[in-house]
């Protein structure tokens, strides 16, 4: 097998570094893409049952109770 | 390849590749806001896309699914009772996927001032919104004068703005 010359390592490193693969611009979803993401389905607290089932659990299990959640929708606005 | 075209080739994808990621600006304050003719948006009351120039516009960008968006709306129709008799333009866009969605939280919501929709999301690209809602303030010769991004119940600042442009125009 050919050896990889280290100054070709190099430049493709730094090539991959400094390129837009290395921003967030690239991957990150757009503020006026989000729609899917504030559907009311995609609310992880959108089932009581499931709610309170996943509360007993984590009360069972660390002595633990609420404090769980945040406000938003999930939308990412703001 | 030779290892001199092996260079060559890995510099000219790394200034491609730093060309394309860095070629996209958002709007800011100073740069001038892009025409809204162009961008092909429908006015959701069934009139003309309104200019902005001769008038300072305030150009809100919101979406139905955006609740900080809904929980505006009351604010800007405030601001605008308040200001459009001094000539205060509002145009609120809406950047929704679904035309029937945007129709449906325009008129839930009746707003007093001017609503568009961005059905193909070809403005909120080119301006670039950081978040939703955001709105950009426009002095009549087009430029960006303030930038009000989200929405947390209080349009204090922007007010302060609003009142400082309209009193730079009389």
């Amino acid at each position: 097998m050919k050896r990889v010359r280290p100054v070709l390592l190099v430049l493709g490193l730094l090539a991959v570094g400094l390129s837009g693969c290395a921003t967030t611009e690239l991957v990150r979803v757009k503020p006026w893409q989000r729609a899917t993401l504030a559907d009311y389905t995609m609310r992880p607290d959108r089932d009581p049952l499931n709610t309170a089932m996943a509360e007993h659990i984590y009360f069972s299990r660390e002595t633990a109770t609420g404090g769980r959640g945040v406000g938003g929708s999930g939308c990412g606005c703001n | 390849m030779s290892p001199l075209k092996s260079v060559q080739f890995l510099l000219l994808a790394l200034g491609a590749l730093s060309a394309a990621a860095f070629a996209r600006a958002d709007v800011k304050v100073g740069d001038t806001f892009p025409a809204l003719a162009p961008a092909q948006l429908v006015n959701l009351g069934g009139g003309d896309v309104p200019a902005l120039s001769s008038k300072v516009t305030l150009v809100d960008f919101w979406a139905s699914w955006c609740a900080p968006c809904k929980a505006s709306f009351p604010a800007m129709a405030k601001l605008y009772g308040e200001y459009s008799g001094r000539g205060l333009q509002i145009v609120a866009v809406s950047i929704d996927e679904k035309p029937a969605a945007a129709v449906a939280f325009w008129k839930k919501m009746a707003p007093p001032f001017i609503a568009l929709h961005d059905r193909e999301q070809k403005l909120v690209q080119e301006v670039g919104v950081p978040t939703m809602p955001t709105s950009y303030l426009v002095d009549q010769s087009g430029r960006v004068r303030y930038v009000h991004a989200g929405f947390h119940g209080d349009l204090a600042d922007l007010r302060k703005e609003i009142e400082s442009l309209l009193a730079e125009k009389s």
